[in-house]
């Protein structure tokens, strides 16, 4: 069965424009990057109106649903094409460019931004792990995020530049948190230095103990600023992530540690 | 000192970038797209380490000889030596950077993998590449905070800028594909931009991001490849769209089964032919017996694997995404249903010349990855890719800083003229196809003179077509050194066999083949494997491992001996 396939073309600087070109399914399983690699394989490519058009400009990488590159509105939902079979589109598809992230040429969008904000939210370990994660399952979801965007695409609380970084920074913080929970990360740079588990961090924690409050991770205030504080609980995320990570689990793991252990130790201070 | 470029953004330039940044040495990672959709996080099954966790006396040396048996003595001696050594360490580095390897009552597991008796593949269900990606990217943006680590993501490599005078390395020209601009970057470049599966298009496991060019304009500045025949077939993979699906050896690591229909009856193969190790034997030998069994008329000409005999635990615990994969991709439940597989192409042995060092053949540039050379030789270990990356890009990351020190800073000259053009840069995706079919027709599992250099004819007609773009010319050349290291390369061994030259010619042959390109002449030669330093020369530590000797010669004369003896 022939297809209208509607895709929302803009060179870098002009004005976006629909252009429909025709494509007829060689099978079930092709999908909608399958559709874009053929059509670009047309020399020339032409339109439905039969007018030469340019090669469509996308990204994609690994065609397996494993890579997050080809991320696209299609049929205004957000999606991997990769993922999405035409079998079950109809007789219309239509693909446009993620509308959070700059457009940068037809369906590629620049998702800089989200590396920009790990960096911004301190997303690394501050030291060496030196136990494994208490939930290794959850360590291993948090380690799954394809960084595709998709979650902030359906976002309420997000647009770029702004101060909350959502759902594409907490999934990675959820690791990390962990793996400083064990740690004991929120111990000072002392400590961080001589390592936990010797004799000196119990004096360090004594001290802690006697001033009241932990000195935090940057990551984890990071994330009760950037991640806790901005959500507004919509749960538009919760099932759109292409590589099923369950985000309701992460999330309320990361917010144990970073937000409410936290908000313990600091009225337990107070109240000593 | 100026800074390093890494090109390429997969656990071989994340694994550079991080050495660099601890000798607080600057570099650029520069990256057509961002590290999350590198190769790399593509790998499924596993990294090898012995670190005889399982309580089968496992060993480093074991690991090594391994390695280099499952390369059929091809690979540098002193090379894998370095990398089985440091391999424990590197795992338990990787560990401290957080990364979830599988653990069962508290303590880490390892799982079986081919070619290798004992249990040594560290893993994360069936995504270790994808969290292994992870915490080294993790790792590199506290360099990048730092300021040590500048990452270019969407800048395509061009070229590498060389001395017109001595044909050392300037720096690198590199392309914002966003943007459009050229730039070029001073200083010494490490390659790290994969294998070639793009010659291939459609053929393979991997990425469409992979499409050689890189490698392709190396080899047209006057880079020497080495080994580029060794071509990986992987065993286990399905046609889907675009692409070949890789059902991981994991699967046969956890028991899964591969058999033919006999005359309608299930024949299990491998485990009569190979009683030893059967399904696990090492992938060049499983493929050419699929290869062979496949063409039986009593078989039918399908194989299956068969995976329903894996406990519900094992699908749950160490197998879901394989299973949700097949599930989605080919319709069928692998807990319920034999899967049909075939061999597919999945990776390059052979590569940029490289040598211990990972240093180039030329001046000032580096290779780690799949895109160099070193550690498989004619045949790669499953679960020694990730091993090879991670532990490569660190060497060459010492090596460049080391080299830099002495020979100072090549300052901001950019060498040759440089003009680029997009029109001339472009690869047509038909052109890409025609290439690629006519490539896999001579460089199959069974190769012969006759169509290889069918082949090789089909090629030099494509390059006289007019009208071809450089790029497309530049691709023809690689594929040309392929075909001719496969013609000159006239024995069997680990994967190139040719049916005309079915035996293993040592004598001849157990040499590493180098294809190099000057003036316009392409040459093929053959050189000796370096041998293997006595025992006592020791590996120093800097790769987190205590200092420890190598093999001796006489073991490695050993082991060679009594595989011509079983073989």
């Amino acid at each position: 069965m022939k297809l209208r396939a509607e895709i929302l073309r803009r060179q870098a600087g002009g004005e976006p424009y629909l252009q429909t070109f025709i494509y007829e399914p060689a099978d079930e399983a092709e999908t909608a990057a399958s559709m874009l690699t053929n059509l670009n394989a047309r020399k020339p490519l032409r339109d439905a109106d039969g007018k030469e058009a340019s090669p469509i400009r996308w990204e994609c990488s690994c065609l397996q649903k494993k890579c997050g590159a080809c991320a696209m509105r299609i049929n205004g939902v957000p999606g991997l094409a990769c993922d999405v079979k035409l079998s079950a589109c109809g007789e219309r598809i239509r693909l446009e460019p993620l509308r959070k992230f700059p457009v940068v040429a037809d369906l590629i969008v620049n998702r800089d931004i989200m590396r920009e904000n790990l960096i911004r939210m301190h997303l690394w370990l501050e030291q060496d792990a030196l136990e494994p994660a208490a939930d290794q399952e959850l360590a291993y979801d948090a380690s799954r995020c394809l960084q595709c965007g998709i979650c902030l695409e359906v976002c309420p609380n997000y647009y770029g530049g702004g101060p909350f970084t959502g759902l594409a920074a907490a999934v990675p913080a959820a690791r990390v948190l962990q793996l400083e929970k064990r740690g004991d990360g929120h111990g000072s740079e002392a400590e961080r230095k001589t390592g936990p588990g010797k004799e000196k961090p119990k004096l360090f924690g004594r001290l802690r103990a006697l001033t009241g409050e932990k000195r935090a991770l940057p990551l984890a205030r990071a994330y009760e600023k950037q991640v806790f504080e901005g959500c507004g609980k919509s749960l538009a995320c919760r099932n759109i992530c292409p590589a099923g990570i369950d985000a309701g689990r992460l999330l309320a793991s990361s917010n144990a540690v970073a937000v409410w252990k936290r908000l313990r130790s600091r009225k337990a201070g107070r109240e000593s | 000192m100026e800074k390093v470029n890494i090109i390429g953004a997969g656990i071989a330039g994340l694994s550079a970038a991080i050495r660099l940044a601890r000798m607080n040495v600057q570099s650029l990672l520069i990256s057509s797209q961002a590290s999350e959709r590198a190769q790399s996080v593509l790998a499924e099954g596993g990294i090898n380490a012995a670190m005889d966790l399982m309580g089968e006396s496992d060993s480093w040396q074991e690991h090594c000889s391994d390695t280099l048996k499952g390369g059929v003595f091809l690979a540098d001696p002193n090379a894998v030596a370095g990398m089985t050594a440091a391999a424990p360490g590197l795992v338990r580095r990787l560990q401290e950077l957080g990364v979830p390897f599988q653990r069962e009552n508290g303590q880490m597991i390892q799982r079986n993998f081919g070619g290798q008796k004992k249990k040594r593949t560290a893993y994360a269900k069936s995504s270790t590449g994808k969290v292994l990606v992870n915490a080294l990217i993790d790792e590199v943006r506290k360099a990048e905070a730092a300021g040590l680590t500048k990452r270019l993501c969407h800048h395509d490599f061009v070229r590498l800028a060389l001395s017109e005078a001595d044909g050392q390395c300037l720096g690198v020209w590199i392309r914002d594909t966003y943007g459009g601009a050229c730039l070029f970057c001073p200083g010494p470049v490490i390659l790290c931009f994969g294998g070639f599966c793009g010659l291939f298009p459609g053929l393979s496991t991997g990425t469409s991001q992979n499409t050689g060019d890189a490698l392709a304009t190396v080899f047209s500045q006057g880079a020497v490849l080495a080994n580029p025949e060794f071509i990986q077939y992987h065993p286990t993979t399905a046609a889907i769209t675009g692409k070949r699906l890789l059902v991981s050896e994991a699967a046969r690591g956890e028991g899964g089964r591969l058999f033919a229909l006999r005359n309608g009856r299930k024949w299990y193969f491998m485990e009569e032919k190979y009683p030893e190790l059967g399904n696990l034997m090492p992938r060049d030998v499983i493929s050419r017996e699929m290869f062979l069994v496949s063409r039986d008329p009593a078989c039918g000409g399908e194989i299956f694997l068969d995976m329903t005999g894996l406990s519900p635990e094992t699908w749950k615990k160490k197998l879901p995404d394989l299973r949700a994969q097949i599930l989605r991709y080919l319709k069928l439940d692998p807990a319920c249903t034999p899967v049909p597989v075939s061999p597919g192409i999945h990776y390059f042995m052979g590569g940029l010349y490289a040598d211990e060092g990972h240093r180039t053949s030329i001046p000032g540039v580096y290779a780690a990855g799949e895109c160099a050379c070193q550690y498989h030789g004619a045949n790669r270990l499953g679960g020694n890719s990730m091993l090879g990356a991670l532990y490569g890009g660190g060497v060459a990351a010492e090596s460049a800083a080391a080299d830099a020190s002495v020979r100072g800073c090549a300052g901001t000259s950019v060498g040759e003229d440089f003009c680029f053009s997009e029109e001339n840069e472009t690869v047509s995706p038909a052109f890409g196809q025609r290439l690629g079919a006519i490539l896999a027709q001579g460089l199959g599992i069974v190769r012969d003179a006759q169509g290889l250099e069918g082949a090789l004819e089909g090629v030099r007609g494509l390059l006289r077509q007019p009208g071809i773009t450089q790029a497309e010319a530049r691709r023809c050349l690689l594929g040309e050194a392929v075909l001719r290291a496969a013609l000159a390369r006239k024995e069997s061994r680990g994967a190139h066999y040719r049916s005309d030259y079915p035996e293993r010619d040592d004598a001849g042959f157990r040499k590493t083949t180098l294809v190099s390109l000057r003036s316009g002449r392409m040459e093929v030669s053959f050189r000796e494997v370096p041998a293997r330093r006595e025992a006592g020369d020791k590996y120093d530590a800097r790769h987190g491992v205590s200092k420890s000797g190598i093999c001796s010669k006489s073991s490695c004369r050993e082991e060679e001996a009594g595989d011509e003896a079983s073989g």
